[in-house]
């Protein structure tokens, strides 16, 4: 028999299909894991609400539950505990950074301006001679920054902040 | 809770945000400057997603799928107000017409978090913080506009002239304004309207910009109900040509 935690390890191997080295663990996209009534449940909620990715990776997450034997299941996308990018743990953090991605700043409050992210430090160097060049980046969930140390682009996860 | 006014509600932010999501997938591949391009497509998926999300609520209280809803109904059907379905036009009108949306937009979902209608409610709170991006990028391009140089004070002088008595017609009240306010589902949109002037009046005031006399200014309505500009129904006909050739299909 196995538990929550067993779960949670197992998903484990789902990874965000636009970062992957990051688990949708790690992202904080999974929200709860529980037994009720002799089946499991498992909650996702998306990072943007317009998430491209969000079939994608409830589809791996099915295929995960199965591949395990466990027949009984249902993963439910939902807004009950909605995503802020507080939501990322420290190792997932890491494996951001790791992956050329600056993580975002720990916010406690909805951002008021976009001061927050000038000057973000640089994944390569950890320089923070940087510069926004957009809010926006190649996904809903990056902005793109200059490092004039290493004299090139990157992006960060942006923040996004909740009440 | 009465369902067909907050169905009517529902509907009308939903088509908002989808018509001015389209209008706003328009600039990719087209924006001025390659950040503006992104820019502009990151807000259509943002928006385009957030009525998804609106649509699905309304197929939990009985209508059709989204993608039926979204791609099978003509012009007459939608409830979005016409500033939204305005052509893009130059930069500068789109920017002034985005900040003049997005504006009463960031202000109409912070009051649905205190909907008594938990569904929208919950959505709210999650939209919300993607919202301040789209605002702060307004704001941002409005301030540094709005004080450069003799042409860009202009031409955005000349577009807020243009937009404005459309962005009145966000406004316009629905026929269950006063359900939707007893109900606690919506505050209304007198109330909307009152945090939406004084909002633009802040921003517009640290530029060199002028608010036209809104006493002056005959607000263009009929949206709401169904009575749309000529430029609403090509837009329907383009967004869906694809899924009209074969409805039901799986892409």
């Amino acid at each position: 028999m196995f538990d929550s935690k067993q779960i949670l390890e197992w998903l484990e191997e789902v990874k965000d299909p636009e970062i992957p080295v990051l688990s949708l663990v790690d992202l904080g996209v999974i929200t709860r894991v529980e037994f009720k009534e002799n089946k499991w449940f498992v909650d996702m909620t998306p990072t943007f609400v317009g998430c491209p990715a969000m079939d994608y990776m409830k589809q791996d997450v099915e295929r995960v539950l199965q591949e395990h034997g466990i027949k009984d299941f249902e993963v439910r996308v939902t807004l009950a505990d909605t995503w802020n990018s507080d939501k990322i743990s420290e190792k997932g953090r890491l494996a951001l950074k790791q992956f050329g991605l600056a993580p975002p700043p720990g916010l406690s409050t909805l951002i008021d301006d976009l001061s927050i992210l000038e000057h973000v430090a640089c994944p390569r160097c950890n320089g923070t001679h940087t510069e926004l060049r957009s809010p926006f980046g190649s996904t809903l969930c990056r902005s793109i920054h200059y490092c004039h140390e290493c004299k090139e682009a990157f992006e960060q996860m942006k923040p996004l902040g909740h009440d | 809770m009465n369902e067909q006014a907050l169905k009517e509600f529902l509907y009308k932010m939903a088509d908002d945000t989808l018509i001015i999501g389209h209008r706003n997938s328009e600039w990719t591949g087209m924006g001025p400057i390659l950040e503006e391009d992104i820019a502009f497509s990151s807000m259509a998926q943002d928006q385009i997603g957030q009525s998804l999300a609106l649509f699905t609520l309304l197929h939990q209280l009985g209508e059709q799928e989204p993608d039926t809803v979204a791609f099978m109904r003509n012009a007459n059907q939608f409830h979005n107000c016409i500033l939204t379905e305005l052509p893009n036009q130059e930069y500068d009108f789109s920017i002034v017409r985005h900040f003049l949306y997005t504006t009463s937009a960031t202000l109409r979902w912070d009051m649905c978090t205190h909907s008594s209608y938990e569904p929208l409610a919950q959505l709210a709170k999650k939209v919300k913080g993607e919202l301040r991006y789209h605002s702060l990028h307004a704001r941002t391009w409005i301030q540094q506009l709005g004080s450069a140089t003799e042409e860009s004070i202009s031409r955005l002088q000349r577009s807020l002239e243009l937009a404005m008595p459309y962005a009145l017609g966000i406004f316009e009240e629905s026929p269950f304004e006063k359900e939707l306010v007893a109900q606690h589902i919506f505050e209304g949109e007198k109330r909307l309207m009152e945090k939406w002037l004084s909002a633009i009046e802040e921003v517009l005031g640290k530029t060199q910009l002028v608010i036209p006399d809104l006493k002056l200014i005959q607000p263009v309505l009929g949206g709401r109900k169904g009575q749309h500009s000529e430029h609403l129904q090509p837009l329907l006909d383009e967004m869906s040509e694809v899924f009209r050739t074969e409805p039901g299909a799986e892409w």
